[in-house]
């Protein structure tokens, strides 16, 4: 028996979250007396993936063909899926992003194993298997039972945190069965911004709404942005309006973020809104509107003008950041 | 060519989550219903190409899980435009099952389409397994598809960007936020005609379901929000920095 983790990697390096998953994953191996594996499909350097072991994966098996490179759902599900019959995985932990999203269900099927997405803490029940995740868009919490003997599991980022432990792994290089044919789509064309920090990995969120006017006001924002190491964000009416692209819309129909801080400014905090945000740790709210639903949600809060407070606040910042130094 | 559009019957987005049965199960009391947001984009979408592909797409059709309470949803989709709409008569109870039921349903198209999650129980899964049951490709966090000569280009957001892929039919795209911009809302003549376009309940196949909901919590609150003056910005950076030590 074992558990298997997939850890995706973004131009041969690993994230924080390939980290975290790696934890969550050894942790459910501990207490199921047995152990983590990782898998990494991919050209990454051996040094690279050392570090998962840092986490607690014993083994580390590499498919390093060059074939690999672009995520095709039905290669690397078949590639997944295999692996974790060589090993006899009970368990197949993903991260609960884009490729998570891509390839969890696929590997489920091909288990037959019942598939929980998006769970925020470890099994508050090893016999009945239940697992806590999100419901309703963050309004809800749910209790869930896989009945069948195989699980899959999409961890969702920053609800587990990190664990280090003595690095006690091997890495085992592995070519799976594969032809052709197993590969169905082809790419393009890739386009990629360089030089931003990404959204769903940043530990801040500067986020302007509906209060910021118009498209013409955001310098401020990538200011603070760019002060704090943050990545930008808005709120639905602002990418309907074409403000901003709808990439960065953050909310029940956009991208679920869970930063340490998350600034609202300008978003009066509608459900949906909270919905996609409400998993932050922090959350600063500045409205001119004293009665916006935001407050009820923020840690912080400022009743006024956000073209004259954010200024403000980059100079309060960069004073501080200043007398740090 | 034909696209079908899997449909899930979901609470409207503003509705306060209540539960019942000892915390066991949603309180449906008074609660609206709407075709799931992403699965409207994705309808609204199909429309659109087969407007721009002049012929190349004969049908367009959308399917649910539900029991008869679903219908409302189906029939709004074949207002806003849908052909024919399939009602897979069984509650919706568990990803993989749902998955199964659809893909008897699904085996005679050439694009199908799914909505990235569904807003209530937030599962990620019935496309992706979809497309193992029917054992063809399927492509994720789909921002665009489009359809130029006989290519399918699909746009494919990823961290920072976004691939350009191509795939063969028939395949499973399971879309988000920027497939289509705004949802089509049904006109006044798509109401009257969608009570003659087929609604057909399917029966449904006999599969196991591998998860159960058993119980649900309410998030706990939140501590009241510190107010800060308007004049006092300065305290604001103290307090991130200081209590909360988050910069």
């Amino acid at each position: 028996m074992s558990i298997l983790v997939y850890t995706e990697n973004w131009d041969g390096k690993f994230k924080k979250l390939s980290f975290e998953l790696v934890s969550y994953a050894s942790e459910i191996a501990k207490k199921m007396n047995t152990s983590a594996i990782a898998l990494s499909i991919g050209k990454v350097e051996e040094s690279e993936l050392q570090k998962l072991g840092n986490y607690g994966a014993e083994k580390i098996i590499s498919v390093s063909d060059e074939k690999n490179k672009v995520l095709d759902n039905q290669a690397f599900s078949k590639i997944i899926a295999e692996v974790a019959n060589k090993e006899n995985s009970e368990i197949i932990v993903f991260a609960h992003n884009n490729s998570g999203k891509a390839l969890a269900p696929r590997v489920s099927v091909k288990l037959h194993a019942g598939l929980v997405s998006g769970v925020i803490a470890l099994p508050s029940d090893f016999d009945t298997f239940t697992v806590s995740k999100k419901a309703f868009t963050g309004k809800a919490i749910a209790n869930v039972v896989i009945k069948s003997p195989k699980k899959v599991l999409t961890l969702s980022q920053n609800s587990f945190g990190l664990i280090e432990t003595e690095n006690n792994s091997i890495i085992e290089n592995f070519e799976p069965e594969l032809s052709d044919t197993d590969f169905t789509t082809e790419l393009k064309e890739v386009n990629k911004i360089t030089g931003k920090v990404i959204l769903t990995d940043a530990e801040i969120v500067i986020s302007g709404g509906r209060g910021m006017k118009s498209s013409e006001n955001w310098a401020p924002i990538e200011e603070l942005a760019e002060l704090l190491g943050a990545a930008t964000a808005c709120s639905r009416p602002v990418s309907d309006e074409n403000w901003r692209p709808h990439s960065e819309h953050v909310g029940q129909t956009g991208k679920i973020i869970a930063p340490n801080l998350y600034f609202a400014l300008g978003i009066s905090g509608a459900i949906q809104h909270l919905g996609g945000v409400s998993s932050s740790k922090y959350i600063v709210a500045i409205n001119t509107d004293h009665e916006a639903p935001i407050f009820e949600s923020a840690d912080y809060g400022i009743v006024g003008d956000v073209h004259k407070l954010i200024p403000e606040l980059i100079s309060e910042i960069k004073e501080l950041k200043e007398t740090e130094n | 060519m034909k696209i079908l559009i899997c449909i899930s019957n979901v609470p409207d987005t503003t509705t306060k989550i209540k539960f019942t049965g000892d915390s066991t199960e949603f309180d449906v009391a008074g609660v609206q219903w709407i075709i799931n947001p992403w699965d409207e984009l994705a309808l609204t979408r199909a429309l659109e190409l087969k407007e721009k592909t002049n012929g190349k797409i004969e049908k367009i059709s959308v399917v649910s899980v539900g029991l008869k309470t679903a219908e409302p949803t189906l029939r709004k989709a074949l207002a806003i435009g849908a052909d024919e709409a399939f009602r897979i008569d069984c509650e919706a109870k568990d990803s993989n099952s749902v998955a199964a039921q659809i893909a008897e349903v699904a085996k005679d198209y050439d694009i199908i389409m799914c909505g990235i999650e569904a807003s209530d129980y937030n599962g990620s899964a019935v496309g992706g397994m979809l497309s193992e049951f029917l054992n063809i490709p399927s492509v994720s966090s789909v921002s665009n598809l489009d359809i130029e000569n006989n290519d399918i280009l699909i746009s494919r957001e990823i961290d920072g960007g976004a691939e350009i892929l191509t795939t063969k039919i028939p395949f499973v795209a399971i879309v988000q936020k920027g497939i289509a911009i705004e949802p089509r809302i049904p006109s006044m003549r798509g109401i009257m005609m969608a009570r003659k376009k087929p609604l057909n309940v399917v029966s449904p196949i006999e599969v196991e379901n591998l998860t159960e909901f058993v119980s649900f919590e309410l998030p706990p609150s939140k501590a009241a929000c510190k107010m800060i003056d308007a004049e006092n910005v300065k305290e604001l950076v103290d307090l991130l920095h200081n209590e909360a030590k988050v910069i």
